[in-house]
């Protein structure tokens, strides 16, 4: 033991790192934040380091080139022992990653520790959450298949409309004029060095505030923020009710990290690694892109939002949401801390996170994406042509063939872009019918230049047999008495 | 060890000999730096410096018009014309051609005029239909609904011998439609 303990000093007396480790380790934390509200930071923490040795296992193997990444992913998958492993760890790090850090800001803003005098600590973390969400979008492009492809083209049209500068932003995003290996090559570049390496300095930056300016104490509602009294109280606090941080407080942030490491490896275990789908190759179209989780409510959202509206929200919604997010601490510096006295700092995060999961819930079954093999795959079930007449089944044959199925669904199969055609004749009369296949309208494109006339008047005479037993269709009762009025010979003159 | 501090201004406002030198060794940093900064910037915005003079552009060969049977829409490949060694398959790019009759084309982008993604085309409906966001075009690229603002890009195209080629090597993006460098004389007059 006696050398063990003279080699120490011979290495503290060189690097003079003892009392400074010491001073952070047992610096004093208000009692009550030992709490397991307080260990998501920890745990982005260990996340973080976990996706750092993961990372580097992954690039022993993986050659960021266009024409050989996707076969070494391959080989990760299926020839180098437990390389699926390690991606599955690295995949679902990255989603744990991104959600861990959502729910440690969450739990910041309702503690109101982005209050005086932790503002450029927060802001440090808003750069965080800006840099874990580039590392989740670089992330996705190293697993370089269809949807990396594919997913680069959709930055490049959104980086593509700022104005002026949009065609040289994208020259530069994709190191040449289309999607190749330029393209990888520099997003492998931010993933594993520019990326990290901000990381790196920004996390180091953001602990070293947490260290100098104490641990958030625990909110009471009525204790107010002041700034000119608010570090002799928080100074007193700790002198009154402190604990030495470690042990006091560091168990529980010990025990959610292990527990999240081994939430991760059984993520990985079970689910296993995430792709790659299939090879990048631009000819192969018969490929229905898609975000990752946490990017799809972006999905949803361009393609739910009018035309005219999309591009002003794509530019100037993002650096908004950004500002607003960095002068938060300095609109709201002072006062209350508590979140039971912050009723619209909790209601700005419910409807966020309401909003969001909407639209991630919405991405996951895209319903205004086209089936586009509804036509050829899904038949017209048989009772919607049980006793009809050849005109209409002729119609229903029209229906299938010009794809009507793509966009509109019968018996709960088909696409969702356009309303189920189940009771279509109950809302629609046959003129209106006739009007809407012809020329469109509303979203749905004009068939009349697709459409022979017999086609249309088959296809209309189906889709009037479409309503409910209960129920008769729709009628327009002027036609009756205008057809009336120009054949005298009619029966219904009084 | 010095006892007497030595400072670059000292407190009566003049410049030392040291201070002087200090700055100078400052600006003469601040010029290497400069120097270096040159060729750091121009190999980082070399991919932008040339697309700004259309280098990127030229004429490939999509096939022999007798490919393409009249009144039809078909998928036609070409290699981008610029190729890297590391490019791998991502340089094959799709485009649809569309033969109205005779030497009437017309050469429509993969992509999307929304975000990108690769369009398809149903003959039987007579339209172009994206899996992404649910755009959706007629056979002459005109837009029919959904998200895109605009029709399906259009490549420049012309037929040589016999040959439909195309002028093309840049992707097609809303901010940048499809780049020619005979802008202005109509492609196919």
């Amino acid at each position: 033991m006696r050398v063990i303990k003279r080699i120490g000093e011979w290495f503290d007396h060189r690097l003079q790192l003892a009392a400074p480790i010491r001073e952070a380790v047992e610096h004093p934390v208000p009692r009550n934040t030992a709490s397991w509200f307080y260990v998501f930071g920890s745990a982005a923490l260990t996340i973080f380091l976990i996706q750092l040795v993961t990372g580097i296992l992954l690039a022993l193997i993986y050659v960021p080139s266009a024409g050989e990444a996707w076969s070494s992913l391959q080989a990760l998958n299926h020839q180098v022992t437990l390389g699926w492993f390690i991606r599955a760890m690295h995949g679902w790090g990255s989603n744990f990653m991104v959600a861990i850090v959502l729910i440690h800001m969450v739990q910041v803003f309702l503690f109101g520790a982005h209050k005086y005098p932790r503002e450029l600590t927060w802001i440090v973390g808003v750069f965080l959450l800006l840099m874990t969400l580039g590392m989740a979008f670089t992330g996705q492009v190293m697993r370089f298949d269809q949807d990396a492809y594919w997913g680069l083209g959709i930055g490049a049209s959104i980086a593509s409309r700022v104005p002026i500068l949009g065609p040289a932003i994208v020259k530069l995003m994709l190191g040449g004029p289309i999607i190749a290996g330029a393209t990888l090559s520099r997003f492998f570049t931010l993933h594993v060095f520019v990326i990290p390496g901000m990381l790196i300095a920004f996390v180091s930056l953001h602990v070293l505030m947490v260290l100098k300016l104490g641990i958030n104490e625990w909110p009471m509602p009525g204790r107010i923020v002041k700034r000119a009294t608010y570090d002799a109280q928080y100074h007193a606090l700790t002198k009154s009710e402190g604990a030495p941080f470690v042990p006091y407080a560091v168990w529980k942030d010990l025990f959610f990290a292990a527990f999240i490491i081994l939430a991760i490896a059984a993520c990985a275990y079970y689910f296993g690694p995430f792709g790659p789908t299939g090879q990048p190759d631009p000819t192969i179209i018969q490929t229905a892109p898609k975000p990752d989780y946490f990017f799809l409510w972006l999905y949803a959202l361009l393609s739910l939002l009018p035309p005219s509206l999309e591009t002003p929200f794509l530019l100037i919604g993002p650096p908004l949401a950004i500002l607003g997010l960095i002068l938060l601490p300095f609109l709201s510096g002072e006062g209350e801390k508590s979140w039971k006295r912050r009723p619209i700092a909790v209601v700005t995060v419910l409807v966020i996170a309401i909003t969001l999961g909407t639209f991630t819930r919405l991405a996951q079954f895209t319903p205004w994406s086209p089936h586009m093999n509804a036509w050829s795959g899904d038949p017209v079930p048989d009772r919607y042509i049980h006793g009809t007449r050849a005109l209409e089944r002729q119609g229903a044959l029209v229906f299938q063939v010009k794809q009507c199925r793509n966009c509109h669904s019968l018996g709960d199969a088909g696409g969702q872009r356009g309303p189920a055609l189940d009771s279509v004749a109950v809302r629609l009369t046959q003129d209106q019918l006739i009007r809407q296949v012809i020329q469109g309208g509303g979203n749905m494109p004009a068939y009349g230049k697709n459409l022979s006339p017999a086609e249309t008047t088959a296809l209309v005479a189906f889709l009037e047999t479409l309503h409910p037993a209960t129920q008769s269709p729709a009628r327009d009762a002027a036609r009756d008495l205008v057809l009336s009025e120009s054949s005298p010979k009619s029966a219904t003159q009084p | 060890m010095s006892t007497k501090p030595v400072m670059a201004q000292p407190s009566d406002g003049t410049l030392s000999r040291r201070g002087f030198f200090m700055k100078l060794g400052i600006l003469f940093n601040g010029f290497a730096a400069m120097v270096l900064a040159v060729p750091i910037a121009r190999f980082l915005l070399s991919s932008v410096a040339r697309g700004q003079g259309k280098g990127y552009l030229s004429w490939v060969r999509l096939g022999e018009v007798t490919n393409f049977p009249e009144g039809e829409t078909r998928m036609a490949t070409f290699r981008n014309p610029l190729v890297m060694p590391t490019d791998g398959k991502t340089v094959d790019t799709a485009c649809w051609v569309r033969r109205i009759s005779g030497d009437q084309f017309q050469v429509f982008a993969i992509n999307c005029a929304h975000l990108g993604c690769p369009v398809r085309w149903f003959p039987q409906s007579g339209l172009f239909m994206c899996p992404c966001h649910g755009g959706a075009y007629y056979r002459d690229g005109s837009r029919a609904s959904g998200p895109p603002e605009r029709g399906l890009f259009e490549y420049p195209h012309q037929i040589e011998n016999g040959v439909l080629t195309i002028e093309a090597g840049q992707l097609p993006t809303p901010g940048e439609p499809i780049a020619s460098a005979a802008r202005g004389k109509p492609p196919c007059a």
